[in-house]
């Protein structure tokens, strides 16, 4: 037991050993940092699938915990408290499993100030996770906002023409909402006189019968509410708070829109879990039906944008507008169908739509381009690298078979017989899942099908920069696909589509493995969060007029 | 059968294991090796599905659920009830499709070994073929609606991927084609969408996505032909009784029984047979999209860009019947909702008529196929939308074999057409005679004539000389089509005529007398247009010379036709209505095949067609290749009549043998009694639409200016233009839906998203409220009365800075270690109560 009461702590804290581990070497030896990140980053996904073999699926509550006392704020303790439930811990191992994937892309694309770069990833990655098991409130706003800072600069100092913009614009913007949560943070610290989670929940949930309930009144309970509820959204983002969102995911270097779309938009949709219905069900119930509706036009929206766009990031960058509007229709349809599907499909967000970043970087890699326009026959140049980028547009379209059609399936399921939203819900939620398919395929269409489209003739020079650096292409003998680009196309000159490299190659199968797994076999993911979303559910239900009467009936 | 049937999985594995094989391994092997692997995939699946038709008829037709190993449970949520296994079915309808995907399949994979012969991306294509009978298969063999939705998409992707399989052709053709396969897929997802609505009302009104149970059997008492859907299905091992123990179909059958049950979805309720209404509704619109009918069939003629094998097996045979299929494994449902089945029928019948009407006036040998097959699937739509749920299946099956006949046809055209074309054009183009067509994608660009389109069928003309055993299957398929007896066509159309007969005579149903007028017409344009397509394509005199040069197809090419030529002779037989004597048919249909093996004999097809010319590629006829056929014409015809006169012979022959089959699997199933007048007068629409075509294009089937006959004469232009326009669908849908579909994603992303929320919102609004906030505590506020009594403070502060200043060294890296300092500060003050601990 000792062993498994260190294992969180363990998760936690490796990516800061990575960070002190790069900080030693000197500058001489800057080649070898990337290699210690990834190792770093393959330590702490191992620990973290340590930590989901050591996770008990049958319980619903906290495991593994951490608790002790952090310091002392008058009156007030901050204690130092981690755990995981079904929900986190599942993000946990998101977390760990997309950050190799990032570095992994990074290896031969990033020649800049590599040193701080990494240490910046693994920096993101220690505050995702800190966000994740936090389960102190003071805690988690604190790691909430450490993980803004690397992000900042990974956008600042790696992004694009105008990062210096998307880089201010996404720091304020979610720097707005979480000065509100910090407010509600502070009041129900006062209120309930800690900070700790658990304990303001066991708090609301005995004075849920009682007549003066657990907040001093309806509007309060509101203001809170928002207090959390905009913080979240806009990390989601909700429409209409997403304006930060295709300028960060756009100018950000391709592992930061990875971790981005991976990870970090889940920090909001497990906020809007945790505690958002965690601490006021009653509020959730309530505002259910307005949510749902914000999510709806999030989904149609987003989708109907995507398919205007000219920049194929921008495209995938609004896709997750509409992906995520699906998470949030999950969660605010507060059955366990709903919040099951919702969790599955963070993980599956994560895995396809940081898949089609990698996409989408590999692309601009060797093009210098990302205007849909410019490609074209794409399929015929790199056979394997569409085949495989073809999976992940897939699974992000959700087709069965693949990830995330299990996902938005059992969300859709939960939708129509939620017993807040319904049947009508499902009816626009799965015009999205047309929509969907109607923006993917106009990206997979212009880029990878169609004539082959060589590149115009001023592009040429800048090719020599996108293969590995000079003479370090590790591991040719995984170059197979080599030949497999050139002979499809017997044009002069340099080949615009050098073939990928092995690290390239990994990445993307990994991602297909995993949406090939979720899709066919999700059975243990479920597993794991079943318990967790039941118990949630459960107690949702009890706030739910009709529901609970019904649940008398059958009683009696 | 259990023992049996547990081979099930095999017939989805067999094809995907196929599939792999050529995707991993495809680029080492020869294209002979692709090829075999391919068809014996295809080949021993449908192997297994004969055992299991054999064992299932041996077992007593009942009915086995199988789950397949290592995926035990798929969607499997406990807090939410939710609990969807991976789980197949074997029983009478399942087996009926499982035959039909993979015995025409495997007739096509074989042809398309030789169609597809030197193409770049040989492996390939047969990597999506397999993967396309895969997903078939899981279609039909799915016990529960979300398998069968697996395979609903998962064929839906195979059939884009081939579509768009040439997405590289040169001169903006690939470019259409990839076009082409996006809009199937994007039209079949709006079929998804009601699909996927009727799934989730199906689950919250059931509890569950099982058509039945696995201890539920379907079992039958007594005569089978009086068998009630109630005794059909037997309850779960008593006891624990409860609604949550059966399936879908025994649970609506229990309730309906039961009347007056109200389903509760959460935040409405809503009685049972409103609920019932509204899934087959929703179905419906999933069937209008897989299956080609009005409102979504717009898809499937641009479908034909993909390969013509393609063609054949997925838009015609298999795929596109799967929204029949749907109906006909529903069948409780929609038996229970005279609305929705009159609205099936509607659309059913409406899509026939339409289409046949487009096929009239198309130049594309392809097109004309392709809206002949919307046309036919909308026969079997109404069909089954009328209750005849055999005769939907019936007409399903024989179509795949003669509408597979006729694609396979219209390909070997192609493909001799092409062949011509390079064959005339070889001289004086020393590398464009390396063996024709290397590659489809390059076809054009060979060549002097780029326009030549080798599907036009005013580039064609008497390739019955040059392709005589094209030209005989061809015949055949086309005699089938227009539902001239005895062949399959006859007797599956003659059904579903006699059905709508039933339904409007016997029930009194409008929609009957609806279908029976509308469909009689679209029987005459079937037999109309394809008959002109003979005309045009086959008869008269090559009017290119890349006619004039084309060769007849390889074996790997004809072998597939003459199987399929042979089903549609035969499969009449497969159910051939009460009333009428099984044994005169038999005998008939073994009479006719052995006359049509005559036609092997050159001297018999000279004395019909003519003589090829040029005469150069007439095979000279081998005397001993002379007798087999002779003797095996004679063998067939001697038994023909042996069967007819001798008793004992056909004793053992059954009428209605697919409606006894399929009765055991699909409530509802009623057979048919021959109405001899109907089948007259059936019977001389299609005679008569023959005899029309044929005296509308003779003696010349084009009119000056390579005009349609129908298009020269003032009396029928304009019918013929707007069915050349193809009744103007996709334009409507462009400007209605697709356009403004466009225009909208383009304001919203630019204007409302981009320039109003993104720049002038975000920006101007709150970025420049905020400077000019700034502006106002800084300079008034700030500058006049806090700033004197801070400028003492300042001042000495300023000093400092300047000592300060050094460690300012204005390089962005250092502030930001600095930065990352802090942070790990943080970090650290973080750790202390682990250290404490």
């Amino acid at each position: 037991m000792e062993k498994n009461d260190m294992l969180i702590n363990i998760v936690l804290f490796s990516p800061l050993v990575g960070i002190a581990l790069l900080l030693i070497f000197g500058r001489a030896r800057e080649e070898r940092i990337k290699w210690v990140a990834l190792v770093s980053s393959l330590v702490t996904l191992a620990f973290s699938i340590i930590l989901l073999g050591a996770f008990d699926q049958s319980k619903a509550g906290m495991q593994l915990e951490n608790l002790g006392e952090w310091f002392r704020l008058g009156n007030y303790t901050v204690s130092y408290y981690v755990g995981v439930d079904g929900l986190s811990v599942l993000l946990v191992v998101l977390t760990a499993f997309i950050m190799p994937l990032a570095i992994l892309f990074s290896l031969y694309h990033v020649k800049d100030r590599v040193r701080l770069y990494y240490s910046f990833l693994l920096l993101l990655e220690f505050a995702m996770i800190g966000v994740f098991v936090a389960q102190d409130l003071f805690m988690f706003y604190v790691f909430w906002e450490v993980s803004l800072v690397p992000m900042y600069f990974l956008v600042g100092i790696w992004g694009s023409e105008q990062r210096i913009y998307a880089a201010v614009k996404f720091f304020l913007y979610t720097m707005a909402g979480s000065i509100l949560m910090l407010l509600a943070i502070l009041w129900m610290g006062n209120h309930f006189g800690t900070f700790n989670v658990m304990q303001i929940k066991a708090a609301i949930e005995a004075a849920a019968g009682t007549p003066e309930g657990a907040f001093p009144s309806a509007v309060t309970e509101l203001l809170l509410f928002l207090g959390f509820f905009i913080a979240f959204a806009i990390k989601v983002p909700i429409w209409p708070l997403h304006s930060w969102l295709p300028d960060a995911h756009v100018q950000a270097p391709t592992a930061g829109s990875v971790i981005l779309a991976g990870v970090l938009l889940k920090l909001g949709t497990y906020g809007l879990v945790r505690f958002n219905l965690g601490l006021f069900p009653q509020m959730s119930v309530t505002l259910a039906p307005i949510i749902g509706i914000l999510a709806i036009i999030g989904i149609i929206y987003g989708a109907w944008v995507s398919y205007a766009q000219t920049d194929v990031k921008k495209l995938v960058a609004y896709s997750s507008i509409s992906h995520l509007g699906f998470v949030v229709l999950g969660i605010f349809a507060l059955n366990a169908a709903g919040i099951s599907g919702a969790t599955l499909q963070m993980i599956n967000h994560g895995i396809s739509t940081g898949g089609l970043f990698l996409v989408v970087g590999m692309l601009y890699e060797r093009r210098h381009t990302k205007a849909i326009d410019a490609f074209g026959g794409v399929w015929k140049a790199l056979p394997v690298f569409s085949g495989l980028a073809l999976v992940i547009t897939l699974s992000s379209m959700g087709l069965p078979g693949l990830n995330g059609f299990v996902g938005e399936f059992t969300i859709l399921l939960g939708t129509a017989g939620s017993p807040v939203l319904g049947l009508g819900f499902a009816f626009f939620g799965t015009i999205g899942v047309i929509l969907a398919a109607v923006y993917l395929l106009y990206m997979w269409n212009k880029v990878f099908m169609g004539e082959y489209k060589a590149p115009a003739a001023a592009a040429h020079g800048d090719f020599a920069l996108a293969p590995a650096t000079g003479g370090g292409h590790e591991g040719d003998g995984e170059d197979v696909h080599a030949d497999h680009g050139h002979d499809d196309h017997g044009h002069g000159g340099e080949n615009p589509y050098p073939p990928l490299m092995w690290n390239e190659v990994t990445a993307l199968v990994v991602v297909v493995v995993a949406a090939f797994v979720i899709g066919l076999y999700p059975r243990p993911f479920f597993g794991y969060m079943d318990a967790s979303t039941n118990a949630a559910a459960a107690e949702l239900s009890r706030y739910i007029p009709n529901q609970a009467a019904s649940e008398n009936i059958q009683a009696e | 059968m259990e023992v049996i049937a547990s081979f099930v999985p095999l017939v989805v594995i067999l094809p995907f294991v196929g599939a792999l094989i050529n995707l991993f391994l495809g680029r080492y092997m020869s294209e002979k090796l692709i090829g075999a692997v391919a068809t014996t995939a295809a080949g021993l699946a449908f192997a297994i599905a004969a055992v299991m038709t054999i064992g299932i008829t041996a077992h007593g037709y009942e009915a086995t659920v199988v789950n397949p190993p290592l995926l035990d449970s798929w969607l499997y949520i406990p807090s939410a009830a939710i609990d969807i296994p991976w789980q197949m079915r074997v029983d009478t309808l399942s087996l009926t499709m499982m035959l039909v995907v993979t015995g025409v399949g495997t007739l096509i994979h074989l042809y398309a070994i030789g169609y597809m012969h030197g193409d770049s991306r040989f492996a390939r294509f047969f990597v999506y073929l397999n993967l396309f009978l895969a997903f078939m298969l899981i279609l039909v063999t799915g016990n529960n609606f979300l398998m069968m939705f697996v395979g609903w998409e998962g064929v839906g992707l195979c059939s884009f991927l081939l579509i768009g399989f040439w997405f590289d052709k040169k001169h903006g053709e690939g470019w259409k084609n990839s076009n082409a396969a996006r809009k199937a897929f994007i039209v079949n997802r709006v079929g998804d969408f009601g699909l996927l609505m009727a799934i989730f009302l199906i689950f919250w009104t059931f509890g569950t996505l099982d058509y039945y149970k696995p201890n539920e059997v379907l079992h039958l008492e007594g005569e089978p032909h009086s068998a009630a859907v109630d005794t059909l299905i037997r309850a779960g091992e008593g006891g624990h009784g409860g609604s949550s123990q059966k399936g879908v179909f025994a649970q609506t059958e229990a309730w309906l029984a039961e009347g007056g049950h109200i389903v509760s979805f959460g935040v409405f309720e809503l009685p049972f047979e409103t609920v019932i209404t509204l899934i087959t509704l929703f179905m419906l619109i999933g069937v209008t999209g897989k299956s080609a009918q009005i409102p979504l069939f717009v898809w499937l003629p641009d479908a034909m860009a993909g390969p013509t094998p393609v063609s054949a097996l997925i838009h015609a045979a298999t795929m596109v019947t799967a929204g029949v299929y749907l109906i006909t494994r529903t069948s409780v449902l929609y038996h229970a909702a005279p609305l929705s089945s009159a609205i099936v029928t509607i659309i059913g019948i409406a899509t026939a008529l339409m289409a046949g009407f487009i096929a009239l006036g198309q130049w594309d040998i392809k097109k004309v196929l392709a809206y002949s097959t919307v046309s036919q699937l909308g026969f079997m739509v109404a069909a089954v939308g009328l209750g005849g749920y055999a005769a939907g299946m019936f007409h399903l099956i024989t179509h795949a074999f003669f509408k597979a006949l006729l694609f396979l046809g219209s390909g070997s055209v192609i493909h001799a057409m092409e062949h011509g074309h390079h064959h005339a054009h070889a001289h004086g183009h020393a590398e464009g005679d390396s063996h024709g067509h290397d590659d489809h994608g390059e076809q054009a660009d060979h060549g002097h004539d780029e326009a030549f389109d080798p599907q036009d069928m005013r580039n064609m003309g008497g390739l019955a000389r040059r392709m005589p055993i094209t030209f005989v299957t061809y015949l055949i398929g086309t005699l089938a089509l227009a539902g001239i007896f005895p062949l399959a066509g006859f007797w599956s159309k003659d059904e579903i005529l006699g059905k709508a007969f039933n339904a409007g005579f016997n029930d009194g149903k409008i929609e009957g007398f609806l279908a029976l007028g509308v469909l009689m017409v679209a029987a005459g344009f079937t037999a109309f247009y394809m008959w002109r397509q003979i005309k045009l394509v086959f008869l008269g005199v090559p009017r290119t010379e890349a006619a004039a040069a084309a060769p007849e197809s390889s074996p790997s090419m004809t072998i597939p036709l003459l199987v399929l030529a042979a089903l549609t002779i035969f499969g009449g037989a497969l159910n051939v209505p009460l009333g009428v004597s099984g044994v005169l048919v038999l005998g008939v249909l073994f009479i006719m095949a052995g006359f049509w093996l005559l036609w092997a004999l050159p001297g018999v097809r000279l004395f019909f067609i003519g003589r090829a010319e040029p005469v150069t590629s007439q095979p000279t006829v081998n005397p001993i290749f002379r007798l087999i056929v002779l003797a095996s014409s004679a063998a067939f015809i001697l038994s023909g009549a042996a069967i007819m006169f001798v008793p004992s012979l056909g004793a053992s022959y059954q009428l209605e043998v697919l409606v006894l089959w399929l009765e055991h699997s699909v409530p509802y199933t009623k057979g048919l009694t021959l109405n001899p007048i109907l089948a007259i007068v059936a019977l001389s629409v299609g005679i008569a639409g023959i005899l029309l075509a044929q005296r509308v294009y003779s003696p010349s089937a084009l009119a000056e200016g390579n005009q349609d006959i129908l298009e020269a004469q003032p009396s029928t232009r304009a019918a013929f233009r707007l069915s050349n326009a193809k009744l103007y669908w996709d334009e409507t849908y462009g400007r209605f839906i697709e356009q403004p579909y466009n225009r909208a994603a383009a304001w919203l992303a630019n204007k409302l998203d981009w320039e109003f929320w993104h720049d002038r919102f975000h920006h101007t609004v709150f970025r420049d409220f905020y400077k000019r906030a700034a502006d106002f505590i800084a300079t008034p506020v700030d500058r006049g009365a806090i700033d004197q009594g801070f400028l003492r403070i300042a001042r000495g502060v300023a000093q400092i800075a300047a000592r300060l200043r050094g460690v300012q060294t204005g390089y962005v890296r250092t502030y930001v270690f600095t930065m990352l300092f802090g942070v790990v500060l943080v970090m650290l003050i973080l750790l202390l109560p682990l250290l404490r601990q």
